[in-house]
């Protein structure tokens, strides 16, 4: 049997100039807060951005952004709703926010599924919520999006840089652009190039992505940016 | 008109195999829909006459369409089960349609209740076959 949908995949994101896979290959390290709010400050900025939360298991990025209500649009396959500015899409929208139990396989069989039918139109960015770590469905999105670029994000914890060093090493096999590393959660006193710094207000902040764009996590995330995008104008 | 995407897929593919194959006329494709997620025929070949236009190479293509039962093999006891009779809201029916493995969501083994199966059989659209001249 031919699976069709993959023939499709390139031709949906035909519209899309760039591709952000935001990646953290351990679990709690903000990989989910920094994808969220890299897609809200770039929709800020005015450009056009999509977020697609690819974490089937542990899909946050609507609770980040509090997304209530929402449902993809039917039109020549599905149109994701816009969310302050970000074209947004999930998986929860066709699982009621319960517990999607997918295995390896099953979850690569869905992201092709959702690649494959939603129109995400003209964009300068799909910021991409990653499966964490390297498992079937994150190669799929490496198979299917070769021009996606990594930004990977991890903490000052000695286990999490070790395996963000392993991390790179595959990235580098696997001839994946690497755009930058975020370190989240950073000791560092006053803002540094890359380094998010420990922000205690962001929790309460979480579902509210007016209040988000004012924390000390997202202006730090933003000053990250002319390091991670060079000098190009946003 | 979510079978618009999945048409569009099923005749580049097509297309696409028929060039490689270096077919002069691509005449014949067999199109699988899998039972579980419940394509409406009618819209799909209604999507597939409109994207002709698109696809010249499929001008005067056939596409065959059959339907294969889903079947379903518990990993937990190992139970092999049919679709026809596990229960689903509308809701659930439709979410399951967009994305078939949401059926991990809302079906069980009906033996021992288990979430974690197998879609053995009938998930959703494929190519069963390409015929062409050359």
């Amino acid at each position: 049997m031919i699976d069709p949908r993959p023939s499709v995949i390139s031709e949906r994101l035909s519209g899309v100039k760039r591709v952000i896979a935001v990646t953290g290959w351990k679990g709690g390290i903000g990989k989910s807060v920094t994808a969220s709010t890299l897609a809200l400050t770039l929709a800020r900025k005015g450009c056009r951005t999509g977020l697609f939360d690819l974490d089937f298991a542990g899909a946050s990025d609507h609770l980040i952004l509090g997304a209530k209500g929402l449902f993809p649009k039917e039109e020549k396959g599905l149109e994701p709703p816009l969310l302050c500015g970000v074209k947004f899409m999930s998986v929860v929208f066709f699982s009621e926010n319960k517990a999607v139990p997918l295995r390896g396989a099953n979850v690569s069989d869905a992201i092709i599924e959702l690649l494959a039918i939603t129109q995400w139109g003209e964009l300068d960015f799909l910021v991409l919520d990653m499966p964490p770590g390297v498992n079937d469905a994150a190669l799929d999105v490496m198979r299917f999006i070769p021009r996606a670029e990594v930004l990977a994000v991890t903490t000052p914890s000695m286990i999490a840089r070790d395996v963000l060093e392993r991390s790179l090493v595959l990235y580098r096999k696997l001839k994946v652009p690497v755009l930058g590393v975020l370190e989240n959660m950073s000791p560092a006193r006053s803002p540094r190039a890359g380094r998010i710094r420990l922000d205690p207000a962001l929790e309460k902040a979480l579902g509210r992505p007016e209040a988000l764009l004012k924390t000390a996590f997202a202006r730090d995330l933003d000053r990250c940016l002319p390091f991670v995008f060079g000098k190009m104008k946003l | 008109m979510h079978e618009w995407a999945l048409a569009e897929s099923v005749i580049k593919t097509a297309v696409e195999h028929s060039t490689l194959k270096k077919f002069k006329k691509l005449k014949e494709v067999g199109v699988v829909f899998g039972e579980l997620q419940a394509i409406d025929k009618d819209i799909f070949v209604f999507a597939l006459d409109g994207l002709r236009a698109q696809y010249p190479g499929a001008k005067d293509c056939k596409f065959k369409v059959s339907v294969e039962p889903a079947v379903f093999r518990c990993k937990a006891c190992s139970k092999e089960f049919p679709l026809k009779g596990l229960k689903k809201t509308k809701d659930e029916a439709e979410f399951i349609h967009f994305v078939p493995e949401m059926a991990h969501t809302f079906l069980k083994c009906p033996r021992c209740k288990s979430p974690d199966f197998e879609i053995a059989e009938g998930r959703g659209v494929g190519l069963s076959y390409i015929k062409g001249s050359k």
